[in-house]
């Protein structure tokens, strides 16, 4: 599947974990450098540590709250960290249109705070992204092991 | 004479209460309507809300054989769930209420799964006569939760999902193995033709001193040993061998935590709500265990695990009878509600 392009002008921060702990503590510090209205899309297959990177990019955010899973919610919100930060995950839905009438293109186009979205491709669909966009790329290597790529540097 | 209204996720449903007897549950399944065109997937939450809303609350009205002006007191759930969606219901509920010169009561979702249980029929009702203190396991494609019910409108959360719900860990092991998105109801199927011993996967956390539940690992350890057999899952029967085994990891984890949690608080009863409780094996299972124990089991009625008004609206009278859960007329929807919370305990 076609990702959305990187920003040109941004070198890609590339890392490997050898455990979620690890994944975890990479997103933490990761989010120590985002930036308040960022869309970070994160892409990754089944398993690869999505929900684990968005755990620990909540905790470097500094929210409190308990992070799971936005499957079937949709979308999980997060506050008490230095910015608002939302979780999305548009796998459920089929088309930008879908994204508009469950209420989520706000989240997407201006968010307030941070926006973490799995399944972006659901919204953007080919098109171009703008420039508040920022990707994260997971890899399976083995049963731990995940690489990890980031079109931003910290 | 109370309407409920629901909408936090999939389902637009409207719910007529009297006297803890449900007159009227309709619900707009969206599943249904989306299969008329073929489609697997069933999103487009916010405006199916308000399209739906009105043909789905005067249908509930009209099957009561009430009219709007016979209603006390109007419901609706006010989280958790998604925002757009929520608004659309409670929205409606706190406009129809100040019409009427009624009360709006705002309802946790999960708060009124704590007592979908303690409904039975027919006709529905609620048999509050019978409640008892309980540990209640709410568990559906969003949510895993163990709860301590240890009165009416009393409760204390004991743990929940670390990361995937475990509805959420069958659609995907599902997708793992090559079913169709969202296949929790699918590997069910097959699993009854299987057998639960043919793999060993994980129970993850069971023998953990807690009551979270933890269905991420599980996906690696599928997709692990579907490399390691490559090919396995074209075989019918591997597959269902397969199904059964992953459903019994599940289901062993969730009555085992459950049980357990009883056990400890010294509770008589354990029930079970939410969309994985029509699950063959977590219904069957549950029933077994708890009839070895001398527990009673309340298990929510099918037409009731999924989400659905009359839980709302039967916790609303209860409530709304003790002069709990009126919302101010300028209260919003709480999408990030948590039932910890809500917190009452006497």
């Amino acid at each position: 599947m076609d990702h959305p392009q990187s920003p040109s002008n941004v070198l890609p921060f590339r890392a490997q974990t050898r455990s979620v702990a690890e994944t975890e503590a990479l997103a933490a510090r990761l989010a120590q450098t985002a930036q308040s209205g960022w869309v970070i899309g994160l892409h990754g297959d089944l398993g690869a540590g999505k929900t684990a990177f968005s755990r620990g990019f909540a905790r470097g955010l500094g929210c409190p709250g308990r992070v799971h899973s936005p499957t079937f919610a949709l979308m999980n919100a997060y506050r008490g960290g230095r910015c608002p930060l939302q979780h999305l995950d548009l796998y459920r839905l089929n088309s930008a249109a879908d994204v508009t009438a469950a209420g989520l293109e706000e989240y997407l186009l201006q968010p307030e705070g941070i926006t973490l979205v799995e399944w972006a491709e659901r919204w953007i669909d080919g098109g171009a992204v703008p420039p508040n966009w920022r990707q994260v790329h997971l890899e399976v290597l083995g049963e731990n092991e995940r690489s990890l790529v980031c079109d931003w540097h910290p | 004479m109370l309407l409920a209204l629901e909408t936090s996720c999939d389902e637009t449903s409207a719910a007529v209460i009297h006297d803890g007897v449900i007159l009227a549950n309709v619900v707009s399944s969206q599943i249904r309507l989306h299969a008329e065109y073929g489609g697997v997937v069933p999103e487009l939450a916010t405006r199916e809300h308000l399209r739906n809303l009105l043909p789905v609350a005067r249908a509930a009205l009209r099957q009561a054989g009430v009219t709007p002006r016979d209603l006390r007191a109007v419901a609706a759930t006010r989280g958790p769930g998604l925002p757009a969606a929520l608004r659309a219901g409670f929205t409606a509920a706190q406009a129809a209420a100040y019409v009427l010169g009624v009360p709006c009561l705002g309802i946790h979702h999960h708060e009124a799964h704590l007592y979908s249980p303690w409904i039975s029929g027919p006709p529905l009702r609620a048999d509050w006569g019978a409640f008892q203190p309980n540990v209640s396991l709410i568990v559906s494609g969003g949510h895993t939760m163990l709860v301590h019910v240890r009165a009416e409108l009393e409760h204390m959360v004991l743990g929940s999902t670390l990361d995937d719900a475990a509805g959420e860990a069958f659609d995907k092991v599902s997708k793992l193995v090559g079913l169709p998105y969202p296949g929790g109801p699918v590997l069910d199927r097959l699993a009854e033709e299987g057998r639960a011993d043919a793999y060993d996967f994980p129970r993850p956390l069971l023998y953990e001193p807690h009551d979270d539940f933890s269905f991420s690992g599980l996906k690696t350890s599928v997709r692990v040993f579907l490399q390691k057999h490559p090919g396995l899952a074209d075989d019918p029967q591997a597959l269902r061998n397969l199904c059964a085994s992953v459903r019994a990891a599940i289901v062993e984890t969730l009555i085992g935590k459950t049980l357990r949690a009883a056990r400890r608080l010294g509770v008589r009863c354990v029930t079970a709500s939410g969309g994985v409780t029509c699950n063959r094996a977590l219904r069957r299972d549950l029933a077994t265990k708890c009839a070895q124990l001398g527990l009673t089991l309340r298990l929510a009625e099918p037409s009731l695990c999924t989400d659905n008004a009359a839980m709302v609206g039967i916790l609303a009278e209860r409530q709304f009878g003790r002069g709990l859960g009126i919302s101010e007329r300028d209260a919003e929807p709480e999408p990030g509600w948590s039932l910890e919370s809500l917190q009452r305990v006497g």
